[in-house]
């Protein structure tokens, strides 16, 4: 998914502030790490559909100030962990937006859009381009500072530090 | 043109003059982590290499389930435990000290003028000691501790000037309260929150923290009350010799560009209360005062010092806590634990009913202690009244000050302390 420009699949439709505890309850942050157990319990207390139905490249269009509250990364990787290909909102909130950049789950901000997107539609985003495609027309975002691009292409802040520090022996 | 305090400290960081909107290469002075290092330590040790770089900047505090509520949390404690002593990390302290947001300014890590950051969302605490400090996430945190740095975006300052009196029982929670139910939980969306005004700068250090841990549920990125004399005289008695040169008391210049300056004032306002489920769903008290209330809780990083527990007491004195309520008070620290006792304030509470659990995050996070029941309330000091959050999504919180969590418990009901 990291090298994948091109992401495609069914819309996921929340309100404005969906926070972290209900996107990754909290009595689970000590007790659940491994990321398929984690990918369970996404959204378990705002959408018990979520977890169980959604498919790798689906994608999660929320209002605003998407991710507030606890600064719990696991809101962002249980997201990764189901594939999600990205969230495209109104609004981030400022810790969140950075864990999903540390998991390499691309964030796009289109507050003008998100009215016109209907749960359940079909979409697509160009991340190369910067073009989001949905049924009612195309879009462009803006791309992600340079500082930090490199991390979401990298699939996240532990490769892309790997790489930086000279320690990566992946193949 | 000036220089706001965050342009000044993320300058000072750098060593150069910064401006908002620019990314910069941080070195943080102190990066907290807390019962989530061992999960931090875990991908630390992805990253391929052996030792932290500098671990006298680490800070390291169990608080979230303190004692273990169980065996994985157990092993959680003991994983840190050992890496703490195989990286030779000096300020570490264990479950018996307090809440991570208490014990590191009462530990002397909260330098004035210093950046720290935490894996905690509530870091921004310490921008009532005139520091930049800011929640980031557990992968960063590891990889600050690998490499000493990372970026931060230096944010736009929104101005807060709060103006007009406090009335009785009105306090810094009242104030935080009222800013966040006005303007929304994302008014003050990646924004460094500075509180000025002459009403911030009679409060204690204690309700400057107040103001400080909610600046995130406001959306802010920091939060900074005046580098003053109070966070002198606190500095002076706390930080210890060894970093006594890092001090210096940063204040934003008169002329500094601020995105927004908002006015709050609090004349004629009373106590307020956030409903369930969000902390921005703000009403007065006398517009839920009447809900049946099972559990009040006052404590925790927020509202749990000396200041607040004597507030408390002034109307829990020689009273009992109405039956078929629970009150659990929890001291943020075991050196507000310890004064507690000497002071006799913990046999005042323990007459009145109250439930005395020791410092730690408890009932805030849900994961022990505290647990609500299908269809329970709760009357919390806390920040977060999100659903679900202190461990039944089928429970419902609402957030308000001490006094008004003291009167609601004397009554069973939410409370206008005003009216008893």
């Amino acid at each position: 998914m990291a090298d994948s420009k091109l992401i495609e699949g069914k819309v996921w439709k929340y309100g404005d502030d969906i926070n972290t505890d209900v996107i990754f309850p909290g009595k689970y942050t000590y007790t659940v790490t491994d990321p398929a157990e984690m990918a369970t319990h996404a959204l378990e207390d705002l959408d018990p559909d979520f977890a169980g139905k959604v498919q790798a490249g689906d994608v999660i269009v929320a209002g605003k100030n998407f991710g507030c509250g606890s600064s719990r990364e696991q809101a962002a990787f249980c997201l990764t962990a189901n594939r999600v290909g990205a969230v495209v909102a109104a609004s981030f909130s400022r810790i969140f937006f950075r864990n999903a950049i540390n998991a390499g789950l691309p964030t796009i901000e289109l507050p003008q859009v998100i009215d016109q997107i209907e749960a359940g539609e079909s979409l697509a985003i160009d991340l190369g381009r910067g073009v989001l495609t949905c049924g009612a027309g195309e879009f462009s975002f803006p791309a992600l500072p340079p500082e930090v691009i490199g991390i979401v292409e990298a699939g996240g802040l532990v490769a892309y530090t790997r790489r930086r520090l000279g320690t990566d022996t992946a193949t | 043109m000036g220089k706001t305090f965050s342009e000044k400290a993320l300058g000072r960081n750098v060593g150069r003059d910064v401006v908002a909107g620019e990314i910069v290469q941080a070195r943080p002075d102190v990066c907290l982590t807390h019962d989530n290092s061992a999960a931090i330590s875990a991908t630390f040790r992805k990253l391929g290499i052996d030792r932290v770089k500098h671990p006298e900047r680490l800070v390291i505090i169990l608080d979230h389930c303190v004692p273990a509520a169980g065996t994985k949390y157990a092993q959680n404690h003991k994983t840190i435990r050992e890496f703490v002593a195989e990286q030779g990390i000096e300020h570490f302290y264990d479950l018996n000290i307090g809440i991570c947001h208490q014990v590191l300014p009462e530990q002397g890590h909260a330098v004035p003028g210093s950046l720290i950051v935490g894996s905690d969302s509530h870091t921004c605490t310490y921008g009532a000691f005139g520091a930049f400090s800011t929640g980031i996430g557990r992968s960063e945190a590891a990889v600050t501790w690998a490499t000493g740095e990372i970026w931060l975006k230096v944010p736009e300052t929104m101005r807060i000037e709060v103006k007009g009196e406090l009335g009785e029982y009105v306090n810094a929670k009242d104030i935080a309260l009222k800013l966040i139910g006005d303007r929304g939980a994302d008014g003050g969306l990646y924004k460094a929150l500075e509180f000025t005004g002459p009403i911030i700068e009679v409060l204690s250090i204690s309700s400057r923290m107040v103001l400080c841990n909610l600046a995130v549920e406001f959306g802010a990125k920091n939060g900074y009350t005046p580098a003053d004399e109070k966070v002198r005289e606190w500095a002076e008695a706390r930080v210890p010799q060894g970093r006594r040169r890092e001090i210096e008391y940063l204040v934003s210049d008169p002329d500094a560009a601020y995105a927004e300056t908002v006015t709050l004032d609090m004349t004629g306002v009373g106590p307020q209360v956030a409903c369930p489920h969000t902390v921005d769903n703000v009403q007065p008290v006398e517009a839920v005062a009447g809900r049946p209330v099972d559990q009040v809780f006052l404590g925790t990083c927020t509202n749990g010092r000396i200041e607040d527990f004597e507030l408390a007491l002034q109307l829990l004195r020689g009273r009992q806590v109405a039956a078929g309520c629970r009150l659990l008070i929890g001291p943020a620290s075991r050196e507000i634990y310890r004064e507690m006792a000497e002071r006799g304030l913990l046999v005042e509470l323990i007459d009145a009913g109250a439930v005395v659990i020791n410092p730690g995050c408890g009932p805030c996070l849900g994961a022990h202690q505290g647990i609500l029941a299908d269809g329970e309330v709760c009357l919390s000091t806390m920040n977060r009244n999100f659903k679900g959050r202190m461990g039944n999504p089928n429970g419902e919180i609402y957030l308000a000050s001490p006094a008004v969590a003291a009167a609601t418990a004397l009554k069973g009901v939410i409370t206008d302390p005003r009216a008893l």
